[in-house]
């Protein structure tokens, strides 16, 4: 790219001070890109409201304990079978002696059971929603952040160094490119479930969350290492790289305080979208029975528990169903917002697919 | 062409090996457990953790266990062990299930893909391509967890348009195959459909504002011709990889969950119902063979990729 001709470029202030092959023009008002960015984003209302959208799903979600303690009175993996609901003058049972449970009973019952008990085990629904989602937004931010850092490190290695570090790495992530990745990673998530994980002296249960987030982060790196080496290859071309190795900076310092910086616009983005791609994974294989482990909820395992009851409580099936649909929406056209935002050019090409492996042809 | 197949085949050995030794890890050596109490699945009894233990040798070295659990896989000596039953059997079985349902989605959701992705491409910027792109965002967020229940819902129970799920033979009956398929092919085609949309509309955008297009349209071409013979033609190619990696994918993916959605007795259903009982031979045998079948139709998208794009096999000669 042309070095950029004008002079405010080089005063813009701000993280993006750092960015020597900012798109020229930008800078004309002098404002940073990353003010530009901003002033993007904000004007594009489709992408603002969902990400309203989102904020109002992890304030649901936080919310958990609230509802729980001061309106259903009940904790998430708290069974009812044998209690009693007194609506009024009516007393329902929460589970029938048939073993059916409760329908939704939004406000009558002062919000408890406000969609029902769950199954033969007269769990609040509306309860376990709530801390459900709360387990399917951790293991899918959580898995999203390792996979993030171990691609960035990954990447950054890989394209720096180049020769053997670059033909291991590489060699490496086609593997996981290539494995069946949903496929290994239920034959992993039932493995680790069975008797936990030791790593040294770390120990984790089998129940564990931190089983999901490890499988689901080793199996996404790929899909972001992949890119990022790409740029970082790239990237280290530059002039200011060069510079910067002539001053007399370390490896370090160059991928660190020179390279990362510029690949701050693609790293947020690929981290928005590898969010809802994660929690799609998750939820098929707590689905599948491989991922979140009962008593916990998420919204995958209230889908197969609420599958069950299907023609006679299509709702708990359908509820937590709408809610992974409206996370992973709301996160894609985030994504596709900020991608919008920040690369204008749109270099950076992924989506979050539902079939949760992403679209492989579609990489830089 | 021959160099560049040989070359791809070779690289397909060795992912096969990879692939093999990381099943073989996740099974015996990374769990932090007995694997032969894993093998027998949950509320086994000793003694046949203890047969299960001599047979799969694991006081034996690692090599020598990998070499066990290959020759088991190849031989088809996989069993499962409550109730004892050899897991290739079972997978022959349900093959003709998953396959009926992989195919059709795939066939539907190309379909669907490329019909309203060109249409989009054709107004791009109009009414009807921005109807279509929101589709299309919504179509690839919906998870199959969510369509198949509302479908079975609405079109099962509420309304008795369509049956009740289960596969039918098509050797049994070709109609009832045809009815209880349609419902799983299209919740399995519906995120293909929206995603394939955009990917051959961008497709097409991009050959539009090439030169031989240009000069297509200058000699006089119908904009017809030029849309179908020129532009179409062109984008087509890249999608033919990623047809054969997403099919693999689906296969060994979603293909899973909406079998057990269906209650269709396929290969992804006897893995899934495995998972349930903590038992890893099926698990075990469905990885290693849909990940070969998967490294296979990778290997194969790609020759007949290169065959259809000489850049790639000159780039890949070039680069070696």
């Amino acid at each position: 790219m042309a070095i950029d001709p004008q002079p405010e470029a080089v005063t813009a202030e701000g993280p993006g001070a750092d960015f020597p092959s900012a798109p020229a023009g930008v800078s004309a008002e002098g404002h940073g890109p990353w003010y530009l960015a901003f002033k993007r984003f904000t004007r594009n209302r489709v992408a603002v409201a969902f990400l309203g959208l989102f904020i109002l799903i992890v304030v649901f979600v936080l919310a958990a304990p609230l509802w729980a303690d001061h309106v259903a009175h009940t904790g998430p993996n708290k069974t009812h079978t044998l209690e009693k609901l007194h609506v009024g003058d009516e007393v329902r049972e929460v589970v029938t002696p048939e073993g059916r449970p409760i329908g939704p009973q939004w406000f009558e019952a002062d919000g408890k059971f406000f969609l029902g008990a769950d199954s033969r085990l007269g769990r609040d629904e509306m309860v376990r929603l709530m801390y459900g989602g709360r387990t399917s937004l951790l293991v899918g931010i959580g898995s999203a952040l390792i996979t993030t850092a171990m691609a960035i490190l990954l990447g950054l290695l890989s394209g720096y160094f180049r020769g053997w570090v670059d033909t291991v790495i590489a060699r490496t992530l086609d593997v996981l490119w290539s494995l069946p990745v949903f496929l290994v990673g239920l034959a992993l998530g039932v493995a680790l479930a069975v008797g936990g994980l030791k790593i040294g002296p770390l120990e984790i249960a089998g129940g564990s969350l931190w089983i999901p987030v490890i499988v689901i982060s080793v199996f996404t790196v790929p899909y972001i290492a992949r890119p990022i080496r790409g740029e970082v290859l790239a990237l280290s071309e530059k002039e200011f790289v060069e510079a910067a190795i002539a001053q007399g900076a370390g490896p370090l310092r160059v991928m660190f305080s020179e390279i990362l910086p510029n690949l701050a616009s693609t790293v947020i983005v690929f981290f928005t979208l590898t969010i809802a791609n994660n929690m799609l994974f998750e939820a098929g294989l707590s689905f599948l029975g491989a991922g979140v482990q009962p008593p916990n909820s998420s919204w995958g395992t209230m889908i197969s528990i609420g599958e069950e009851l299907l023609t006679t409580q299509p709702l708990l099936a359908i509820i937590p169903g709408v809610m992974i649909l409206l996370t992973v929406l709301s996160l894609n056209i985030v994504g596709d917002g900020l991608r919008d935002a920040l690369d204008p050019r749109s270099k950076i090409r992924l989506e979050a697919h539902a079939g949760m492996v992403e679209p492989k042809g579609s990489s830089v | 062409m021959g160099r560049f197949v040989v070359r791809r085949l070779f690289g397909m050995v060795a992912v096969l090996f990879a692939v093999s030794v990381i099943v073989f890890m996740i099974f015996n050596v990374i769990p932090n457990s007995n694997p032969a109490q894993a093998l027998a699945g949950k509320n086994a009894t000793p003694t046949l953790v203890k047969s299960i233990e001599e047979e799969w040798g694991f006081d034996n070295s690692l090599p020598e266990q990998y070499v066990t659990m290959m020759k088991k896989v190849f031989t088809g000596e996989l069993t499962s062990y409550k109730p004892r039953i050899p897991v290739d059997e079972q997978i022959f079985e349900r093959i003709p299930a998953t396959l009926s349902l992989s195919i059709g989605a795939g066939i539907i959701w190309l379909f669907f893909g490329l019909l309203l992705g060109y249409l989009s491409a054709l107004r791009a910027g109009g009414w009807l391509d921005r109807l279509l792109t929101g589709v299309a965002v919504a179509g690839i967020s919906i998870p199959v967890f969510l369509i198949a229940p509302v479908l079975i819902y609405f079109l099962t129970y509420k309304v008795e348009i369509f049956p009740n799920a289960q596969y039918v033979p098509l050797t049994e009956d070709p109609w009832e195959w045809l009815t209880h398929l349609i419902l799983p092919w299209f919740t399995l085609a519906i995120l293909s459909i929206g995603f394939y949309s955009r990917v051959l509309r961008s497709n097409m955008l991009d050959v539009m504002n090439e030169d031989y297009v240009r000069t297509a349209r200058a000699k006089g071409l119908s904009e017809r011709k030029v849309m179908t013979r020129h532009v179409l033609r062109n984008s087509l190619i890249p999608i033919i990889t990623l047809f054969g990696l997403d099919f693999g994918a689906t296969i060994a993916g979603t293909a899973i969950i909406t079998e057990v959605l269906y209650s269709l007795d396929g290969v992804g259903s006897y893995a899934a119902e495995a998972a349930t009982k903590f038992e890893l031979p099926p698990i075990m045998g469905v990885t290693l063979y849909g990940a070969f079948f998967v490294v296979f139709i990778n290997a194969l998208v790609d020759i007949v990729y290169a065959y259809l794009d000489p850049r790639v096999r000159l780039g890949e000669t070039a680069s070696a």
